[in-house]
């Protein structure tokens, strides 16, 4: 069975750590070279491969990854 | 129907006050002269008849902050030491003044500096009603002047945090709390049930309801201009709470030549010292502060226009005779007789200390 | 399919849990504090004890959790937490204390209130974050510093001659009769913040059952304070703090038959 999923990224929130992209199976985030409000290079979805895994989000420090999932 | 008397120390009367006026908890770690509390609230055991927590905490510094957490919930609770252990307290009074939480402490003071001596002293004064600890706070300070004051004290204190919010320290000695003598009981009053405290304390930690956002205990403000609102606000609070909560008694003032102003232990060896005075002749009278902050500053400004002279009677090297002086001014000499480092003056030498002044 | 088809209530599988607040965490990117706090904060929400909860921080990294803790919530003395938990779980039986302590805090200057809150078998949950370091006084040597790390005041690394080795107050504690269940974990990947998860749902567990003190140490990052990036900074917890840090469980229940 397989999975597509998708994030809404909260990148005012986004202090753009990184950790959350070592732990994604697809390689489909990275931080970008937009920057937020505070100075931040955030995150950004760079594939259209995500499997809803929710990997980024478990290890995200500050929470700001939601995460959607459907099979198909 | 009359009240039960009972014949008690000064420090079991804490405890039995303690127990009756519906406290909820009392942490407390062992130190002479004051062990008697700890040691009559273990026997008694309330907590299977009135739900009063007594537990022995493991030094003075964990005591004064389980007292933080418990008024942080507006329980009613409590601690008592002895002057190095308030030594040890002053942090933790310092946040629970800047925290605004209800709570008492007992202090049997003995004679210091340092460990110093097991024996009565009153030079915790400053350390009481000046600071002690960090910042600009202020204790209400209750002076008992007899067993039965040591256990009235006890409600009235609670009665006085919950009313400021604000901690209020019970400063005896080691005389009033070895001492023994009659005391009316009262009834028992309940403790406070999590529903009252809910309603009449919107601030309290009982567990955030949905109805309400999250409450917060804390004497943290990061930012300055916040800071001084905090401070300002604490000010305030200490300004009502020194327009009403003066408490004072005085003996023979009317015809006095010389006022002598005492607190605890030194008030009553100073009634003996009036009495002494006036068989010779000499016209003596008393002024004894019950609160030592707020201190009675206008009723001894108001006795100092009709006497010649003013004598603190204290066991210590002369704490309290500044506050005298600040309410006084220049207007008469103000002059301070004490002996310390455990030592009580007798009426006889504060009479010589009187016709030499 | 489209990024607007995915994204329905019914597909949702991950949203950051409503016991947090809106407020943005004042620490530094990567820290894992913030980990640990939506951890605490997701296992409060599935244990449904957002009304009974009371949690105590006191001064350090997390002095400001009550800021983000949509629970009721105390700040405390340095190292006082566990006596000011204390008081509030004697008082308040039915409710679920927790305090939240750094390494500082809780092994060096609250060692006392520690192991006598450990000792006496206070019924709260005590979470333990150890970066090895003083993270908001600006990285100064911890109890936990490991030997010849840097700091700002061991600045040619910790001379265990002079400073003694790091403290293991964990496996300390849980030689307490007092504690019921002690574990040390991390969160630094996916994971280990669900075996982190599992470890602090254990211990709230614990609490309804009166069990004692559970203490779940998490063996964190400052990458502030070790002067790494937080990638970095993972790896270098990873290859230094673990093998004096091992993670698992220290003590365990003994199963009831």
């Amino acid at each position: 069975m397989a999975f597509k999923g998708t994030l809404i990224i909260d990148t005012e929130k986004c202090k753009g750590c990184g950790v959350c992209i070592i732990g994604c199976p697809q390689k489909c985030i990275a931080l970008g070279k937009k920057v937020n409000k505070k100075g931040y290079n955030h995150l950004e979805i760079i594939e259209d491969t995500c499997i809803g895994c929710a990997n980024c989000a478990v290890v995200c420090p500050d929470g700001v990854i939601e995460v959607y999932k459907v099979k198909v | 129907m009359a009240k039960e008397i009972r014949l008690m120390k000064g420090n079991e009367a804490v405890a039995e006050g303690a127990i009756r006026c519906g406290c909820d908890g009392y942490f407390g770690y062992p130190i002479t002269p004051q062990s008697e509390i700890l040691e009559y609230l273990t026997v008694q055991n309330p907590y299977p008849k009135t739900g009063m927590v007594v537990l022995q905490a493991e030094s003075e510094t964990a005591s004064i902050n389980m007292v933080y957490g418990g008024a942080a919930c507006a329980k009613k609770v409590m601690t008592s030491s002895s002057s190095p252990g308030i030594s040890l307290m002053q942090e933790g009074l310092s946040y629970i003044a800047g925290a605004e939480l209800p709570a008492l402490c007992v202090n049997v003071v003995r004679g210091g500096p340092g460990l110093g001596t097991i024996q009565p002293s009153q030079a915790d004064y400053f350390q009481t009603v000046k600071g002690g600890g960090h910042g600009d706070y202020k204790l209400i300070t209750l002076a008992p002047a007899s067993v039965q004051e040591m256990y009235d004290f006890v409600g009235l204190g609670f009665d006085l945090a919950f009313k400021y919010r604000n901690p209020v320290m019970i400063l005896s000695d080691g005389l009033i709390g070895q001492v023994m003598e009659k005391v009316e009981i009262d009834d028992y009053t309940p403790r406070w049930t999590d529903e009252y405290i809910a309603e009449k304390f919107p601030w309290a930690m009982i567990g955030k309801p949905a109805s309400r956002g999250h409450n917060i205990v804390t004497s943290l403000e990061l930012d300055s201009a916040k800071q001084e609102q905090v401070n300002l606000r604490l000010q305030a609070k200490y300004k009502v709470c020194e327009e009403n909560e003066v408490r004072y008694e005085t003996f023979q003032v009317e015809d006095a030549d010389i006022l002598l102003v005492a607190y605890g232990s030194s008030a009553r060896i100073s009634q003996k010292v009036i009495e002494l005075c006036r068989a010779q002749g000499l016209k003596v009278g008393l002024l004894r502060p019950i609160t030592l902050w707020p201190f009675p500053t206008k009723a001894i400004n108001e006795i100092s226009k009709h006497v010649k002279g003013i004598l603190t009677v204290e066991m210590s090297a002369g704490q309290m005779v500044e506050d005298v002086r600040l309410a006084v001014g220049c207007a008469v000499p103000v002059k301070h007789y004490g002996r310390f480092g455990g030592i009580i003056p007798t009426p006889t030498e504060i009479v010589e200390a009187i016709k030499t002044f | 399919m489209t990024r607007e088809e995915i994204i329905k209530p019914e597909n949702l599988v991950y949203r950051r849990t409503p016991v947090l607040t809106d407020n943005v965490m004042h620490y530094c990117p990567g820290c894992g504090h913030g980990t640990v706090h939506r951890l605490i904060a997701e296992v409060i929400e599935e244990m449904g004890i957002q009304d009974k909860t009371i949690g105590v921080a006191p001064v350090g990294c997390s002095v400001l959790a009550y800021n983000y803790f949509d629970v009721d919530f105390v700040e405390a003395a340095h190292g006082r937490a566990p006596a000011v938990a204390t008081a509030i779980k004697r008082l308040h039986q039915n409710h679920f204390v927790f305090t939240y302590q750094g390494d500082g805090d809780l092994a060096a200057i609250g060692t006392g209130e520690t192991i006598h809150a450990c000792n006496r078998g206070e019924n709260i949950v005590i979470i333990f974050v150890n970066n090895g370091i003083y993270g908001m006084t600006g990285g100064q040597m911890a109890p936990t510093t490991l030997p010849n790390m840097k700091t700002s005041t061991s600045p040619y690394g910790r001379d265990v001659e002079v400073m003694g080795p790091p403290l293991k107050i964990t496996e300390l504690v849980a030689q307490l009769p007092g504690t019921y269940y002690v574990t040390r974990q991390a969160v630094y990947t996916p994971a280990l913040v669900r075996k982190a998860k599992k470890a602090i749902r254990q211990a709230f567990e614990n609490q309804k059952l009166n069990k004692g003190v559970s203490f779940v140490e998490i063996v964190s990052n400052c990458n502030s304070g070790w002067k790494l990036t937080p990638v970095k900074s993972n790896e270098w917890l990873e290859e230094n703090m673990l093998p004096f840090y091992p993670l698992g469980d220290i003590k365990v229940p003994a199963k009831e038959v």
